[in-house]
């Protein structure tokens, strides 16, 4: 077993990285993950990346807020501590809702935000887990575990085929510890 | 992607013969990247003595108290509160730009989202310190924040459109911070990996360690797409609550029911003169014409001639009811702004708000890059005299007319507000250095579908409709980035 780790096929053209992974896929070589420097619609589908459910708990943070707010307008200054203006009611609806709709967006967009950085592993100072530093720039990296599929000579020919302008055999996972 | 090309009338988003993934990322990172030329310098020394005359009237403003400004008994409110609403309307273009357009699929706001939302976010910056220092005892700020009452104060007054500013205006900024850092990750991901040494860890710390996964990209969509769905009521929301700030008050010239829509359009017309301001100059001197092309600098000014229509209607409509109304203090209020004393005000306003913008109409004037300038600062101008007409000549004119009084700025006044000029334009530039003006990634999306150059490609295939192929040629006369040789034979 040689000591390749992973075998990358550089791309400078987002059309013909979609190409490679069509070929690798048809050759039954699993692909390791895809690194691009700007989003690339459809490519999920390929890759069989289920549609995130962020929305889902975008919408509950939404409501949470919506609550919260309520919740403590009415607490205040409904129940603990009326206090007379003009003698109006105190429960008065209507002016809670700027209010209620601000906490709202407030909630939903901290509860999505954050969860999005939890769940793909983004915070400040996290070491970036970079394969090719050109993923960033002008190039779309597919990514093959090369201890997982052993014909690597088949993978190199196909990269190339579907248009990779180099292959890389790469000893480390990632390169930018250094 | 789809492999459907789009429609050829529709005019190229970036112009340039060899543009390719790799140029995009040069260009916009050239100013990143290398060392800041001598306009960078002279415009950040001219900020920065801005910024520190701001400190000086503000800390003078601190110590002595506000009794430092003009304010008399009857015009509580004068340049503090003008400069606070000018600002909050300046910050309104970015998150409209970067929500409201992402919506409708307006791809031209690929290349202006970025700088556009800095903007806001020092603008609302600035809109935050006039808060802050117009309260009398700043120590005592958190005092807005609805605190239990063993802490010192009452809870906070939640029918109080006052509190409902202070929310909508926090909650707008935090939101609008979010928003824009979230969309810089993949850019800042861009500087780390071509930097090296020092810059690499700093810039390392700041990507969140981003590496452009599948994964993370599909998500990051969702999430950009859903933040823009909040942001667009958000935005129209802020202005809105600022607008009650006056029309919930009984003052004539105040309680007025048409302020939300009128204050939004408002803010969206001073928020697009601003961007108009700076990306001129900066596509210029930072060298991205082939990105902030002549149909955006168009497109920007085709939405000032819209919202400075509105404006011009609500003033209008507003003279209208003031009569209508049959109130004498409502009509009397509005014969003051245009013949009182401060006519000259109000006048100022209406030719800077209303007349001046309607010139856009001529093509030739949209399309030139001077005019388009002067008239961005004059839309500037004019809406800071519209807040100060609303709020200083409602005031000085109060039910009782033994204390009927005038407002005249002292130093400290002006110099808060040329000040915090300084201080806004200093963000700025140093934002033009550290991170990418451009939104890089964006920009790549659109490259392969609405290109000056994968246009020609398509062109010289010849499967195209020749009327179309003309009619899109004759729009490209308008751009000083395009080569009008090369379309000659065609």
């Amino acid at each position: 077993m040689s000591n390749i780790k992973y075998i990358l096929g550089s791309f400078g053209d987002p059309e013909e990285m979609l190409h490679g992974i069509e070929k690798l896929q048809e050759n039954n070589i699993k692909i390791h993950d895809v690194y691009t420097p700007m989003p690339i619609h459809g490519i999920e589908a390929k890759l069989g990346i289920k549609r995130s459910r962020l929305d889902v708990l975008a919408f509950f943070c939404g409501i949470t807020g919506t609550m919260s707010a309520f919740a403590l307008i009415y607490l205040t200054s409904v129940v603990d501590w009326k206090n007379n203006i003009g003698g109006k009611p105190a429960f008065a609806l209507p002016d809670f809702i700027p209010i209620m709709f601000e906490l709202t967006i407030l909630f939903t967009a901290f509860g999505l935000v954050l969860s999005y950085y939890a769940s793909t592993h983004l915070f400040p100072g996290r070491a970036p887990r970079v394969m090719d530093l050109r993923a960033t720039d002008d190039r779309f990296i597919i990514a093959v575990d090369a201890q997982l599929n052993a014909e690597h000579s088949k993978i190199d020919g196909l990269l190339k085929d579907a248009g990779a302008i180099e292959v890389k055999h790469n000893e480390r996972k990632y390169i930018s510890y250094e | 992607m789809s492999g459907h090309n789009e429609s050829i009338l529709r005019e190229p988003l970036i112009t340039g013969r060899d543009i390719t993934y790799g140029k995009i990322t040069s260009d916009i990172l050239e100013p990143v990247e290398n060392k800041p030329n001598k306009a960078w310098w002279i415009g950040f020394i001219a900020a920065l003595c801005g910024a520190t005359l701001w400190l000086v009237a503000v800390s003078y403003t601190f110590w002595n108290g506000i009794g430092a400004w003009g304010l008399n008994k009857t015009v509580g409110w004068a340049w503090d509160i003008t400069g606070f609403v000018w600002w909050v309307g300046i910050g309104h273009a970015g998150t409209l730009i970067s929500a409201v357009l992402l919506l409708f699929r307006q791809n031209w706001r690929n290349s202006i989202n970025r700088s556009a939302e800095a903007m806001t976010i020092f603008a609302v910056i600035c809109a935050a310190t006039y808060v802050v220092s117009h309260m009398g005892r700043p120590w005592l700020a958190y005092w807005v924040l609805p605190l239990p009452n063993q802490f010192g104060s009452l809870w906070v007054n939640f029918n109080s459109p006052l509190v409902w500013d202070m929310f909508a205006i926090s909650t707008y900024f935090s939101v609008s911070l979010l928003f824009w850092y979230t969309g810089l990750l993949p850019d800042i991901a861009t500087i780390r990996d071509r930097a090296t040494g020092l810059r690499r860890r700093i810039y390392s710390i700041f990507s969140f360690g981003w590496n452009g996964n599948v994964k993370t990209w599909q998500r990051f969509e969702t999430v950009s797409l859903i933040l823009a769905g909040i942001s667009t009521p958000l935005v129209l929301s802020v202005h809105t609550i600022v607008s009650m700030d006056f029309a919930t008050s009984v003052i004539p010239g105040w309680h007025t029911t048409i302020f939300p829509p009128y204050f939004v359009a408002g803010a969206i017309f001073s928020g697009f003169a601003m961007v108009l301001t700076l990306l001129l100059v900066a596509r210029k001197v930072l060298g991205l014409e082939n990105y902030i092309t002549m149909f955006h600098i168009e497109s920007m000014n085709k939405i000032i001639i819209l919202t400075g229509s509105i404006v011009g209607v609500a003033y209008i409509t507003e003279f209208f009811i003031a009569w209508y109304s049959g109130s004498e203090y409502e009509a009397y209020a509005f014969v003051n702004r245009s013949t009182g004393p401060y006519w000259w005000a109000y006048w100022m306003m209406m030719t800077c708000n209303v007349i001046s913008p309607q010139l856009l109409w001529f093509k030739k004037i949209r399309l030139s890059i001077p005019a388009t300038w002067i008239l961005s600062l004059v839309v500037n101008i004019g809406m800071w005299f519209e807040r100060f007409v609303i709020i200083v000549t409602s005031l000085h004119r109060d039910y009782l007319p033994s204390s009927w009084a005038m407002f005249y700025p002292t130093w400290v006044d002006v110099s808060v507000f040329v000040g915090s000029i300084g201080v806004f334009f200093t963000l700025f530039l140093l934002f033009l250095r550290v991170l990418p003006s451009i939104a890089i990634a964006e920009v790549k999306m659109i490259l392969k579908s609405s290109s000056e150059q994968e246009k020609l490609k398509q062109i010289k295939e010849g499967h195209l409709d020749k009327t179309y192929v003309k009619e899109y040629v004759e729009s490209l006369e308008k751009f000083d980035s395009v080569k009008q040789e090369d379309y000659a034979k065609i």
